[in-house]
């Protein structure tokens, strides 16, 4: 059962030094209060896993973060490159990275596998792309009924999954809607599960295209307020798009981007606190 | 978008108007972020009001009132038929063949169709770090017929991939069939300068068409293999007023919501 407490507590208490860990949310509902507060906690060695690592992981892989990525598209969506990210892939900076790439389609499939309790999954893809050749976690497999030759990949359980919700009752149950994406299957195929959800209610209401995760498949449920943000939270805020622009010359420049994350990350107590303190500072304009 | 000469348009709003019109009405299109996306819209806009798009955060019918910035913005659930999750969409939609037309763009393709979205130099060390794969393999693989929207030039257009992400016709031939896949492969890559299709029996792209103003040689000269040209080559009809009105208007929508600083 998911018990209610900060995100501090929760980050200190389920994530470790060498963890395997996904943060998800398919643009939408991205965890960043949850990533500011590792790399607030010099968490070190991380595998980190995520489809689209987005800023998010060009913040923590420029802070040192991580060890490994697991991925199937590093971009700046819209604008273009995560300058963090190439610096670390082109030229092993602040360290080398090791990376594992897929595509969305082989991601989605082993969090499918994860979440299953399968060894692998089975999909149509990669045949004849140059990924099978350089991602060792590509292999051919036969089907035992019809002889085809398909593509299996292997399951993803991370140690610890970390989502961002609308909301959470006060039980622990959580409540998504609009782009819910990969989030299910990432929270069901991790050994812990850390939520940040925007605001605790009573009871829930109806959403089209909403899910509940229960509380019983999560470890933490922590309220911060916009804690998706620059992303966004359907029916809360918007994304703050000029945020993903102006973040470009600021992860472009080794410097700059030392500075940014010692400010407005690594000097504040809180993501409440970030938040006033790229405001005053209009720091993103 | 810069350089409106004297006919009045771009040659990027002349590949965008001429994508469009690709896509017939009521086609089932899964949709790249980008050109691709702007064109399905413009397409959607005008002469294919019932055509369902989708893009790969899930979201099925979608109609943005602008053009979404990443492929998961709100604007796309807002509006759309359905919302479903990252594995249905690519497991129970694109693998399923549910899937008409896959619209994809590149960073470089090749004779045969094939594209790379990954590394510019060596995989171990990369000189441009490319955002990777997404879900242009398996759009590639599965959908029914794959549209290529890029502008053309010895850069994107080369004699060897440095990396193939995504599978058009492979190594000519029979070689696409051969791998297994169930969708149909690249049927039209449009650029700034023209179409071109693939050659029914070699998979090799020929050049079947130019826009207004362009000439073979200048479709030769932006294209690092020596290029195929059809004998009978067609000039493209050039944009007409209301597809440069519907598509001015989507941009300039798109670039004021962009600029508010949203929430």
């Amino acid at each position: 059962m998911a018990e209610i407490m900060g995100l501090r507590e929760a980050v200190s208490g389920l994530v470790g030094d060498g963890d395997t860990v996904a943060l998800e949310g398919f643009t939408h509902l991205i965890p960043f209060a949850a990533a500011h507060e590792i790399i607030r906690q010099e968490k070190r060695d991380l595998t980190l896993v995520r489809m689209t690592p987005d800023l998010i992981y060009d913040q923590m892989i420029g802070m040192g973060t991580a060890r490994k990525l697991i991925f199937s598209w590093g971009g700046n969506p819209g604008v273009g490159s995560l300058h963090r990210f190439r610096d670390a892939i082109e030229r092993g900076w602040p360290h080398p990275l090791e990376i594992e790439e897929h595509s969305h389609a082989g991601m989605a499939n082993r969090y499918v596998a994860g979440a299953s309790n399968l060894p692998f999954a089975v999909l149509r893809g990669y045949v004849g792309t140059d990924l099978a050749k350089v991602t060792p976690t590509i292999a051919p497999i036969t089907c035992p009924f019809t002889g085809e030759e398909l593509t299996a990949v292997p399951a993803l359980t991370p140690d610890v999954t970390m989502i961002h919700a609308q909301q959470a009752d006060r039980k622990g149950n959580v409540a998504l809607w609009g782009i819910t994406g990969i989030q299910k299957e990432a929270a069901l195929s991790a050994r812990r599960v850390i939520v940040t959800v925007e605001e605790v209610v009573d009871e829930f209401e109806q959403h089209t295209f909403g899910i509940v995760l229960p509380s019983v498949a999560i470890d933490a449920v922590a309220v911060v307020a916009r804690g998706a943000y620059p992303s966004y939270t359907h029916g809360y805020y918007g994304r703050d798009n000029a945020f993903y622009e102006a973040w470009d010359p600021i992860g472009r420049d080794r410097e700059k981007f030392g500075e940014w994350m010692e400010k407005h990350v690594l000097g504040v107590e809180d993501f409440a606190e970030h938040l006033r303190s790229i405001q005053e500072q209009g720091a993103m304009r | 978008m810069t350089g409106v000469d004297a006919r009045g348009y771009t040659a990027d709003e002349m590949m965008t108007v001429a994508a469009s019109r690709r896509l017939g009405d009521g086609t089932v299109c899964f949709v790249g972020i980008g050109i691709p996306s702007q064109a399905a819209n413009l397409a959607r806009l005008t002469h294919a009001p019932d055509s369902v798009l989708i893009y790969e955060s899930g979201t099925i019918g979608a109609k943005p009132e602008v053009l979404p910035l990443s492929i998961g913005d709100g604007e796309l659930a807002e509006h759309a038929d359905s919302v479903v999750s990252v594995p249905e969409i690519f497991n129970y939609w694109l693998q399923a063949g549910r899937v008409d037309v896959g619209f994809l763009g590149a960073a470089q393709i090749d004779r045969y169709g094939n594209l790379n979205t990954t590394v510019v130099g060596s995989y171990e060390q990369p000189k441009v770090r490319l955002p990777g794969a997404g879900g242009a393999p398996e759009i590639a693989a599965s959908a029914k017929e794959v549209f290529i929207v890029l502008r053309q030039s010895k850069r994107a257009f080369v004699e060897k991939l440095a990396f193939v992400t995504s599978v058009g016709y492979a190594e000519g031939g029979d070689s696409r069939k051969n791998l297994g896949y169930t969708g149909g492969g690249p049927t039209v890559v449009i650029t700034d300068l023209g179409v071109l299709e693939p050659d029914p029996e070699s998979g090799e792209l020929t050049l079947v068409a130019l826009h207004p103003g362009s000439t073979v040689e200048e479709a030769k000269e932006a294209t690092g293999w020596d290029l195929n040209v059809a004998g009978d080559l067609d000039t493209t009809e050039p944009p007409t007023q209301g597809e440069l009105r519907v598509l001015r208007d989507l941009e300039e929508r798109t670039a004021a919501a962009r600029k508010e600083k949203v929430g």
